[in-house]
C-alpha cells in the first residue's frame, strides 16, 4: 500500500505527470474572473468564495481520469489486480494520492489566489477550512467516476457528466462555509455537513470503486 | 481446474478444459490466435469470473503476465522492479536482474528500454513476486533467441525449485518438463448469448 502511494506520488512529480496542473488551471480560472465580470471589488468580494469553489472543483476534475486510465493502458492494474492487496486498498490509495496531488495544493493556494478576488479577511480561514473538509470528498467520488470509466476510451468527457452531480451537494455545503465565514456568520452547520460528506464518502464510496473496477477488468 | 468453461463479453469461448499442475510442473498452452488462451489465462488468475467449473487453490499463489508489462517509462528499472517486488511485500531484486541481464540497465528510466529489454524486465518482475504459479500469457513476443534462452533457463529454475507455470506460447520454448495442451477441442460451438450481456 505504502509503495503504491509512494510509486503514484513520484510518478506525478515526474515529467508527464502531471502534477501542478491543476493547480495552473485554478490559478487561471481565478485570475480570468475579474477579466470576466468587471474589476468592482465589492461584486467580486461577494462572489470570491463561489468562483474559488467552483475552480477548485474544477481544477480536481481535470486530473480524474488519469487515475486509473494510466495504470490501465500499460497493464499494471490487472497486476495490481492479481497482486495481495485488496482492491478497496488500492482505490483507497489512488484516492489518497490524488488528494495529496491535486487537492492539497488546491488548498494550499487557494487563499492565495483569495486575495486576487479581494476575498473579506475573515473569509479566509474559513475558505481554507472548507477546502480542507470538502476536497478529500472531490478526490473520493472522483476516483469512482475514474473506475467507471476506466475501461472506455475518452472516457474523459463521459466521467465529468457522471462526476459533476455528484459533486453538487460538497460545491454547495463548501461554497456556503466559505461565504458565511467571508461575512462573518455562524458556518458551523455548512462546514460539518461538508465534513460529513467527506467522511461519508470515504466510507463508503472505495467499495462501490472497487466492485466497478473489478467488472471493468474482466 | 475441473471442467471450466470461460467467456469473453458473455460469450462461451472454451467449454469443459480440465487439467492439474503439480509443483515442479509446467504446462504449455497451444492454439489458433481467438482461440481462448488468453480468457483461459485471465479466468485462471482470478482476473475475471468463470462461467462454470471449478479451480482449486489458485488464486493467492498465481503471478500473472500479460502481454503489457505493467512498467512506468518515468520510472528506473530498479524503481519498477522495487516497487513489484514491495507490493508482494518482497525485497530482493538483485538476483532477479541477474537472471534477466538487466544489472547494467539498472538505473535506465524504463521508458527508455527496447521492446525486448521491456519484456525481460516484465518477466524479472514474476521472480520478485515468490509466488509458486506464473501464470503466461505469449512471454516470448519480442525477445530474441538468446533472451528466450534465459527466459527458459528462468522458467527451469522456477519448477525445479516447486514452483509451477501455465504458458501459453507459439514457439516452441525447450522446456522438456512441460506438458503441452492445445485448447482447440475444446471451442465453445457458437451461439447466440441469450442472457444480459451487461453483467458477464
Amino acid at each position: 500500500m505504502i509503495a503504491l502511494l509512494a510509486r503514484d506520488l513520484r510518478l506525478a512529480v515526474r515529467a508527464g505527470g502531471g502534477f501542478g496542473l491543476g493547480l495552473a488551471f485554478f490559478l487561471i480560472v481565478t485570475v480570468m474572473v475579474p477579466f470576466g465580470v468587471g474589476p468592482e471589488t465589492a461584486l467580486l468580494a461577494r462572489i470570491a468564495p463561489g468562483v474559488l469553489w467552483i475552480g477548485a472543483l474544477l481544477a480536481c476534475l481535470l486530473s480524474l481520469d488519469r487515475i486509473f486510465a494510466l495504470d490501465r493502458e500499460d497493464g499494471s492494474l490487472d497486476l495490481l489486480a492479481t497482486a495481495p492487496l485488496p482492491m478497496e486498498g488500492i482505490v483507497t490509495v489512488k484516492a489518497l494520492a490524488h488528494w495529496i496531488t491535486t487537492g492539497l495544493p488546491l488548498v494550499i493556494a487557494a487563499p492565495l489566489l483569495g486575495v486576487l478576488l479581494s476575498l473579506p479577511a475573515p473569509g479566509y480561514l474559513w475558505l481554507f477550512a472548507s477546502l480542507v473538509a470538502g476536497t478529500p470528498a472531490l478526490s473520493v467520488i472522483g476516483t469512482f467516476g475514474a473506475a467507471l470509466t476506466v475501461g472506455l476510451k475518452r472516457g474523459g468527457l463521459l466521467m465529468s457528466l457522471l462526476v459533476l452531480p455528484l459533486y453538487v451537494p460538497t460545491l454547495i455545503f463548501g461554497a456556503e462555509a466559505a461565504r458565511r465565514g467571508a461575512e462573518g456568520l455562524a458556518v458551523q452547520t455548512p462546514l460539518l455537513m461538508l465534513g460529513g460528506i467527506s467522511a461519508g464518502a470515504l466510507a463508503l464510496l472505495p467499495f462501490a470503486s472497487a466492485a466497478v473496477l473489478r467488472i471493468n477488468l474482466r | 481446474m475441473t471442467d471450466l468453461t470461460v467467456s469473453r463479453g458473455g460469450v462461451p469461448v472454451l467449454e469443459g478444459v480440465s487439467f492439474d499442475l503439480a509443483p515442479g510442473e509446467a504446462l504449455v498452452l497451444r492454439g489458433p490466435n481467438g482461440s481462448g488462451k488468453t480468457t483461459l489465462l485471465r479466468t485462471v488468475a482470478g482476473l475475471q469470473p468463470a462461467q462454470s467449473g471449478r479451480i482449486d487453490g489458485a488464486a493467492d499463489r498465481i503471478a500473472y503476465a500479460a502481454h503489457s508489462d505493467g512498467l512506468k517509462a518515468m520510472m528506473t528499472v530498479t524503481e519498477n522492479l522495487t516497487f513489484w517486488a514491495n507490493v508482494f511485500g518482497r525485497h530482493d531484486i538483485a538476483s532477479a536482474l541477474r537472471d534477466f541481464d538487466l544489472d547494467r540497465l539498472d538505473d535506465r528510466l524504463a521508458g527508455a528500454l527496447s521492446a525486448g529489454q521491456k519484456r525481460r524486465l516484465g518477466l524479472a518482475r514474476l521472480m520478485v513476486t515468490g509466488r509458486p504459479v506464473w501464470v503466461l500469457d505469449e512471454p516470448t513476443v519480442s525477445l530474441d533467441a538468446a533472451s528466450v534462452a534465459l527466459f527458459a533457463r528462468a522458467v527451469r529454475g522456477h519448477l525445479a525449485g516447486g514452483g509451477s507455470a501455465i504458458i501459453a506460447t507459439h514457439i516452441d520454448l525447450c522446456i522438456p518438463e512441460a506438458a503441452l495442451l492445445d485448447v482447440t477441442p475444446f471451442r465453445a460451438a457458437p451461439r447466440a448469448a441469450a442472457h444480459d450481456e451487461a453483467f458477464l
